[in-house]
């Protein structure tokens, strides 16, 4: 009988410590695929973040550093910088890369660091327990912003692909989902162009994964999902908002 | 030998600089040597000093608190540092700059008009070396080949059109 | 050479591969010095957007397995501290100077010692040590950063040069030993496994408290041995002398100048000169002044090397302090003073 489906090869054997629901899994698995398919796990270098995904280094097959909380990007330069010739990406949350990690995003976006970054976006702090985040959607219930979170007083979103492409170091910043089957392949395409970016020396990519928190959200996994399209999905637009890729086309 | 130095001014008027020249006299000349600058945040116009020390011996304190040997190159330097100098010490004074004058005895006092000087032979910018020429003469520390040598060291390729004027520089020194 | 840059020509002599720094007063020779050389070399000179950014890319090195480097002055190291309790907890190797400026806050940018206790007691959280060398000639600033690259790696813990603003400026004749051997095999670098081995981790995080204890109790027992192998210090002059200067870094030669004076004025005073602050040379420092009848801890700082002195001497000899901070350099004749004082009151 032929196998049609099975675990990618990167992705390890084992039981992971995420919620039911929890779309870690997905995208775990979609960089194992894109791993696996350029043949690249034993070139693969990961930095995980401090948050749900901190121990992202026993799911991995790859090698993999666990980074102080917002420091991946300037980990991963590191990485990058001694072995320009291994793939580099990280894994990071919004309270990881938008909050106390901006200015590692944002300066290893413009010095056009050739690495990957993957960002996943669930708008709320998952492994502290339901804080507001610094993508925290205005109005959205958290422990921190029990009445709705009030623009008035905690600000508005961080909006990083839209910040980001206003960079020349950026190659690619793309915003995904998901919620649904073509919006997973949808994002599968975008890290499998993110590590080509990497493996052109084309400079820094970010792909922005909107995903979902049952736990902290106080919803069912179905019902997560439905949020995502409904309330996530209308304030983040999907879309590419940087492709250098596009422009070398055209010329 | 054992001589502790001390140069003093303001900043831009090459007193690192010539502190740097005696350093690497003492390295022409295999000394033991240190160099400690001492300057204000200001990169430019503040009070800037600078210590050196040129032995036989392993060098203990680099810092210059009782100087052998004294350069001032402004009033506030001179008042300042004027009376730390050794008795038996020599002081080195650009009278273009400074109008007073020690009542020392045990003191040797120098005052020269370097920087008038410098622009008399039209080697603008050069009175710290025409002190400096002064005082290799007056301390018998070192001979003008060695100076020259240093001299080489301290100026960068890109400048080493202002060798001539700094050797001239020099010779004023030795001669006046 | 300027001790700044020297100690910079020894890094990429030691086979430093990654700089990262962050512009700060009095140690930015250090940075110049680094970018004009290093991309020379085919290795890596990187400005980082911060401190914080500077230590986690010298992290990034440190465990692709490269000798990499950082340096900053006091307020920068403050802020480094998070990555470098993360890289003790990490058993990374790496190399990180402070040139050090008066302090609390920004402070001034002139000389001064006053991260002593930041240096040995309390570089970030949790239960970790550093390497600390103390250099007090430019000299030194060259033999301890090769030093502190081999045992940096030989240990896998992070090693420090704790100098100051005066060493950093000072200029003195230099040489530069000759460096065979500048890199160590790490079989634990996350440098891709090439389907070879089993995958490495860098980490830190143990949530498992008895696993984390047990790997703090390895770090501990590793530590013994390098209390064991490592501590240095001078003696000068001591074995008859009645007041000991205890004093490292840049003062201890001030400091021997004093000594120099005392003894010509007749006072039988003697130097000891911790060089590595961490492990501290207690030993020595006991046997240095067991005939002793005083001891003088002079710093640039309120004293914070006093009670290591202390606790060196078991208390048994009285231990005085004089010194200044906040970037003054004390002199050679306060110091003698205050020898002269602790003759006389004998």
């Amino acid at each position: 009988m032929a196998v049609v489906f099975e675990k990618p090869k990167s992705l390890i054997d084992t039981a992971m410590h995420y919620c039911p629901g929890c779309t870690h899994g997905i995208i775990h698995r979609l960089i194992c695929e894109v791993i696996d398919e350029m043949g690249i796990e034993g070139d693969t270098i990961g930095v995980c973040p401090v948050g749900c995904s901190v121990m992202a280094y026993d799911y991995f097959a790859c090698d993999m550093i666990e980074a102080p909380h917002g420091r991946a990007p300037a980990v991963a330069t590191g990485v990058k910088r001694a072995l320009p010739d291994k793939y580099v990406f990280t894994y990071q949350g919004d309270g990881d890369l938008a909050a106390i990690g901006t200015a590692e995003t944002v300066h290893s976006a413009t010095r056009g660091e050739n690495i990957v970054v993957i960002f996943v976006n669930n708008t709320i702090y998952g492994m502290t327990g339901g804080q507001m985040a610094p993508t925290t959607i205005p109005g959205q219930i958290t422990q921190t912003t029990p009445y709705g979170r009030d623009t008035k007083t905690a600000g508005f979103p961080v909006k990083i692909c839209e910040m980001l492409s206003a960079l020349d170091g950026v190659a690619l910043a793309q915003r995904t989902s998901v919620d649904s089957v073509p919006h997973i392949r949808e994002t599968k395409n975008a890290i499998r162009k993110a590590f080509d970016n990497q493996k052109n020396n084309r400079g820094f990519s970010i792909v922005e994964i909107l995903s979902t928190c049952p736990t902290n959200w106080g919803l069912t996994p179905v019902e997560s999902m439905e949020r995502l399209r409904t309330e996530c999905i209308p304030y983040f637009p999907l879309g590419v908002y940087k492709d250098i890729t596009e422009t070398e086309e055209k010329k | 030998m054992n001589k502790e130095i001390l140069l003093a001014g303001f900043g831009g008027q090459g007193i690192l600089f010539a502190g740097k020249v005696l350093a690497y006299c003492g390295l022409m000349d295999k000394k033991e040597l240190s160099w400690l600058p001492s300057y204000g945040p200001e990169m430019r116009g503040g009070t800037a000093n600078c210590s050196v020390c040129i032995s036989d011996e392993p060098i203990a304190s680099p810092l210059v608190t009782e100087p052998d040997l004294m350069m001032a190159m402004n009033q506030p330097s001179f008042e300042k540092f004027i009376n730390k100098v050794k008795a038996g010490g020599k002081a080195f004074i650009d009278s273009t700059l400074v109008s007073l004058k020690s009542d020392r005895k045990e003191v040797e006092c120098h005052y020269i008009p370097a920087t008038q000087l410098a622009t008399d032979n039209n080697i603008n910018g050069t009175a710290n070396i025409i002190l400096i020429g002064k005082m290799i003469k007056e301390s018998g520390m070192f001979s003008f080949d060695t100076i020259k040598k240093a001299l080489e060291k301290c100026i960068s390729p890109k400048r080493i059109n202002l060798l001539g004027i700094n050797l001239k520089a020099v010779e004023i020194g030795m001669s006046v | 050479m300027k001790g700044n840059e020297a100690l910079a020509e020894a890094a990429i002599r030691a086979g430093c591969r990654c700089y990262f720094g962050y512009p700060i007063t009095p140690q930015t020779e250090i940075a110049a010095y680094m970018a004009k050389r290093m991309p020379k070399e085919g290795r890596v000179f990187l400005q980082a957007e911060s401190e914080i950014a500077a230590i986690n890319m010298v992290l990034g090195a440190a465990s692709a397995g490269v000798r990499a480097m950082t340096s900053s002055s006091s307020p920068g190291i403050s802020l480094k501290s998070e990555g470098v309790s993360y890289i003790a907890g990490s058993d990374l190797p790496c190399v990180i100077i402070n040139v050090q400026r008066g302090g609390p806050g920004l402070g001034g940018i002139q000389p001064s010692q006053s991260d002593y206790w930041q240096a040995t007691k309390a570089l970030g959280h949790g239960d970790f040590q550093l390497l600390v060398y103390a250099p007090s000639s430019v000299q030194e600033m060259v033999d301890m950063v090769i030093k502190a690259f081999d045992n940096a790696d030989k240990y896998r813990m992070p090693a420090m040069i704790l100098a100051d603003g005066l060493l950093g400026q000072m200029m003195e004749p230099v040489s530069f030993p000759e460096i065979q051997n500048n890199q160590t095999y790490k079989p634990w670098a996350t440098n891709g496994h090439g389907n070879k081995r089993p995958h490495n981790i860098i980490n830190s995080l143990f949530l498992q408290a008895d696993q984390l204890e047990k790997l703090n109790f390895e770090r501990f027992k590793r530590y013994e041995i390098v209390k064991e192998e490592c501590p240095e210090a001078e003696t000068y002059m001591t074995e008859d002398a009645d007041i000991i200067v205890a004093a490292y870094g840049a003062v201890a030669r001030i400091a021997k100048s004093a000594v120099h004076r005392a003894r010509e004025m007749g006072i039988k005073a003697g130097l000891v000169r911790p060089i590595t602050l961490w492990p501290f040379p207690s030993e020595i420092i006991k046997k240095s002044t067991e005939n002793a009848k005083s001891i003088l801890v002079t710093e640039m700082s309120m004293g914070q090397m006093v009670d290591d002195i202390k606790l060196a001497v078991e208390c048994k000899i009285p231990v005085h302090f004089y010194g200044r901070t906040g970037g003054v350099v004390p002199t050679p004749d306060e110091v003698l003073n205050e020898i002269k004082k602790l003759g006389g009151a004998q």
